[in-house]
């Protein structure tokens, strides 16, 4: 892994909000931390190659485009099992976020969490279903937690 | 009301945003419209928040120290304490959800001593128990999500 510097530390900092929507955005930014745009770009390049940058693009806004169902699935599986069947969840294309968490027994059994995403109840329900069928014999207990509210929502900010 | 190139730049553009001098009109130029077009249409999409932002994206843990907290609170109070809560900088997802554990956040600090700090004070302030659910493994492989656009 690698080790990010001040100066990178900086231009996560002023993309988080957003890039701008004028014709030179990383210029923008640029000139706003006192760098070259070629060294933000390049920088950006390097973050990205190395996975601390996933990826550069939209980020659409599910509940608006219509996805009012959104589920956190969560389930118990067997720890010998769990990357395997993991793998395999992350894979499902309805799926944006899965992730093995530890369990806090006896009130939270779930290890395995996977966010779905869909316009009726009965997508998700299906959704559901599938994440099951993947996990057949493995799948120990489950829950589905809706979220009701979303109370704050912001990008990564460095404290 | 979303047009066709909303919808275009909403599904085909969430993942290889240019990393070039001029994205906006590289983007333009790849699907045949101009760059103000471009601008316009991403500005809409902005302005009526079909998106909530064109940047580059982080996976978690990649930067500081974070954890995901489950937090059981009366209904009654549920939303005094989530004010308390989201006034941290530390925060920055805090969802209601349904559940007994009804209110779910997400903190991220510089490193684990920061984080412990954030946590405890947390549970002094508010009166309850964090069940922090930190992650072991990220299955996931980002490529965007593939979104339905036939009623939107």
């Amino acid at each position: 892994m690698v080790t990010l510097d001040k100066t990178d530390f900086a231009i996560m900092r002023a993309t988080q909000a957003g890039l701008p929507l004028v014709s030179q955005p990383y210029q923008h930014i640029a000139a706003q931390l006192g760098l070259d745009v070629e060294q933000v770009m390049a920088r950006m390049a390097v973050m990205q190659s190395h996975g601390i940058i996933r990826r550069i693009g939209a980020v659409p806004n599910h509940y608006k485009l219509g996805y009012r169902f959104n589920g956190m699935t969560v389930w118990n599986i067997p720890d010998d099992v769990i990357d395997e069947l993991g793998e395999k969840v992350g894979r499902l294309d309805f799926v944006s976020h899965c992730y093995h968490r530890p369990r806090h027994l006896p009130e939270w059994p779930y290890n395995l969490f996977a966010m779905v995403h869909g316009k009726s109840q009965q997508d998700v329900d299906k959704q559901i279903q599938q994440i099951a069928d993947v996990l057949g014999a493995s799948n120990q207990g489950s829950d589905v937690l809706y979220s009701t509210k979303i109370l704050k929502k912001t990008g990564f900010r460095s404290s | 009301m979303l047009t066709p190139l909303h919808k275009q730049l909403l599904n085909d553009f969430q993942r290889d945003f240019p990393l070039s001098p001029t994205p906006y009109r590289d983007i333009a130029e790849a699907i045949g419209v101009s760059e103000a077009d471009v601008l316009s249409a991403l500005s809409d999409l902005n302005a009526n928040n079909f998106i909530s932002r064109i940047g580059p994206i982080i996976p978690p843990n990649h930067i500081g120290v974070s954890t995901l907290v489950a937090m059981a609170v009366p209904e009654a109070q549920l939303q005094a304490v989530a004010d308390k809560i989201s006034a941290y900088p530390e925060i920055n997802h805090n969802y209601e959800r349904e559940h007994r554990f009804n209110l779910w956040f997400v903190a991220i600090a510089s490193d684990a001593a920061h984080l412990n700090a954030v946590i405890t004070a947390i549970e002094q302030e508010c009166g309850y128990r964090c069940l922090q659910l930190p992650l072991l493994d990220d299955f996931f492989i980002d490529l965007g999500f593939k979104l339905d656009m036939s009623h939107a």
